[in-house]
């Protein structure tokens, strides 16, 4: 798969885009998972939609946007500036994440 | 399976401690007459509508979700079909018809068309706002806006009138702001104030959005940011009735000469306020699903008479 290209984040460590309420912990809140994620600078970000219904994943201004992910969906990102990355669902924007680059 | 069983189990739990609400929305339908701002509920759907029915009447329904194929509804095409039966079965024929949004699941042209094709089968002329389900095409709501955007301002917001009511079309689906709820701007806001100017006070103003224009549920993006600023416009207004979907149930509320109600989906329930994890497809028992979707009924009447909201599911 061409998934396993990506450098450095682990499967469990890639966010899911917004947890199944059918599966979720009794911790879920219904945000990204992890709310944040840090990492080194050059590695791909890889979302997951384990969820039931759809979701879009946008830079809080736009600078990258994912399209609608259904179940399943995937969308990568790699981040190669160290800095924080504020994004939301563009659909449920209630829904909020953020990965903090390393140099 | 372990996630299998776990995921039913759960399911199930959340049918139990919903029940009680379930129970307040499932029904053939009540009819509810407005008096003096306070809803009361005058009998059940069938004889009651047959019987109060005025000369003017208009329909809403509701996220229709058409590309939607979960467990919660693996076929909602299909339950839009029996919606849209009922709509057909309805004695005395309504006005026209409005859908509050999310007519499709993905914004996918095929779930467009299929929508378009039985919902026109009504025979109605139906007016549209969108959902956030319909703009999220590449094109950030060019499909939707191509279908459904003729003769409208901005992103798709629109008014007209009939019978003596002013109807209100609004966008609060687009440019979504992180961490926000729905959002209408600057732009729909300043020609919603235009677009009010010179309406005398006795005007009956129907306001239609797809998500709701006050905060049901903020936790889980039950609101419209700057929908205060909207209805702060219509106080001024002996009767305003504000028609959402959106979150697939119905929730009622007056205060002062406004009513505000939500409609149900034809595809698929969502769980109360707060009495799950996260909003979402709500899996109920086959056999129970029916009585959770449904179609909406305005009664409009004349002199000091209010509009008449009247609930029915596809189970009735």
């Amino acid at each position: 798969m061409q998934d396993n290209k990506d450098d450095s984040i682990l499967w469990k460590a890639y966010p899911r885009v917004r947890c199944s309420r059918q599966l979720c912990a009794t911790a879920c809140d219904g945000s990204f998972d992890p709310p944040v994620l840090t990492m080194k600078a050059g590695t791909t970000v890889t979302w997951v939609n384990n969820d039931d219904i759809p979701h879009l994943v946008s830079e809080k201004d736009g600078k990258f946007r994912s399209s609608a992910l259904d179940t399943g969906d995937k969308f990568s990102q790699t981040f190669s500036t160290a800095g924080t990355v504020e994004y939301f669902c563009a659909i449920h924007p209630h829904m909020t994440g953020k990965i903090v680059v390393e140099p | 399976m372990d996630k299998t069983k776990k995921r039913r189990s759960e399911g199930l739990e959340v049918d139990r401690r919903g029940a009680l609400e379930c129970m307040i929305w499932a029904g053939t339908g009540v009819l509810w007459a407005l008096s003096g701002g306070v809803p009361k509920s005058v009998g059940l759907l069938g004889e009651a509508l047959a019987a109060e029915a005025s000369g003017f009447t208009f329909l809403q329904i509701s996220d229709s979700h058409i590309g939607f194929n979960k467990p919660a509804n693996p076929d909602a095409l299909g339950t839009l079909r029996e919606a849209i039966a009922k709509v057909k079965a309805v004695k005395s024929k309504p006005a026209f018809m409005i859908h509050t949004g999310d007519i499709t699941h993905l914004s996918k042209p095929d779930e467009f068309d299929s929508a378009a094709q039985l919902i026109g089968e009504s025979g109605l002329n139906v007016h549209y706002v969108p959902g956030e389900h319909d703009f999220i095409d590449e094109g950030l709501g060019k499909l939707y806006l191509e279908r459904y955007g003729k003769g409208t301002k901005g992103q798709g917001w629109y008014s007209f009138d009939d019978h003596g009511v002013h109807f209100i079309g609004l966008n609060n689906v687009v440019d979504l702001k992180a961490g926000g709820l729905g959002r209408l701007g600057s732009d729909q806001l300043a020609w919603l104030a235009d677009d009010l100017k010179g309406k005398a006070n006795s005007t009956p103003i129907v306001v239609f959005a797809h998500i709701p224009l006050w905060t049901v549920y903020a936790d889980w993006g039950w609101g419209t940011d700057d929908g205060l600023q909207a209805l702060d416009m219509l106080k001024r207004f002996g009767s305003v009735t504000v028609l959402n979907g959106h979150i697939h149930q119905i929730v009622q509320k007056v205060e002062g000469n406004m009513t505000f109600h939500t409609a149900r989906s034809t595809a698929f329930p969502q769980p109360a306020p707060g009495t799950a994890p996260a909003p979402g497809p709500m899996t109920v028992p086959a056999e129970q699903l029916r009585s959770m979707l449904g179609i909406t009924s305005v009664d409009v009447r004349f002199g000091n008479k209010p509009l008449a909201v009247t609930d029915t599911t596809l189970a009735g």
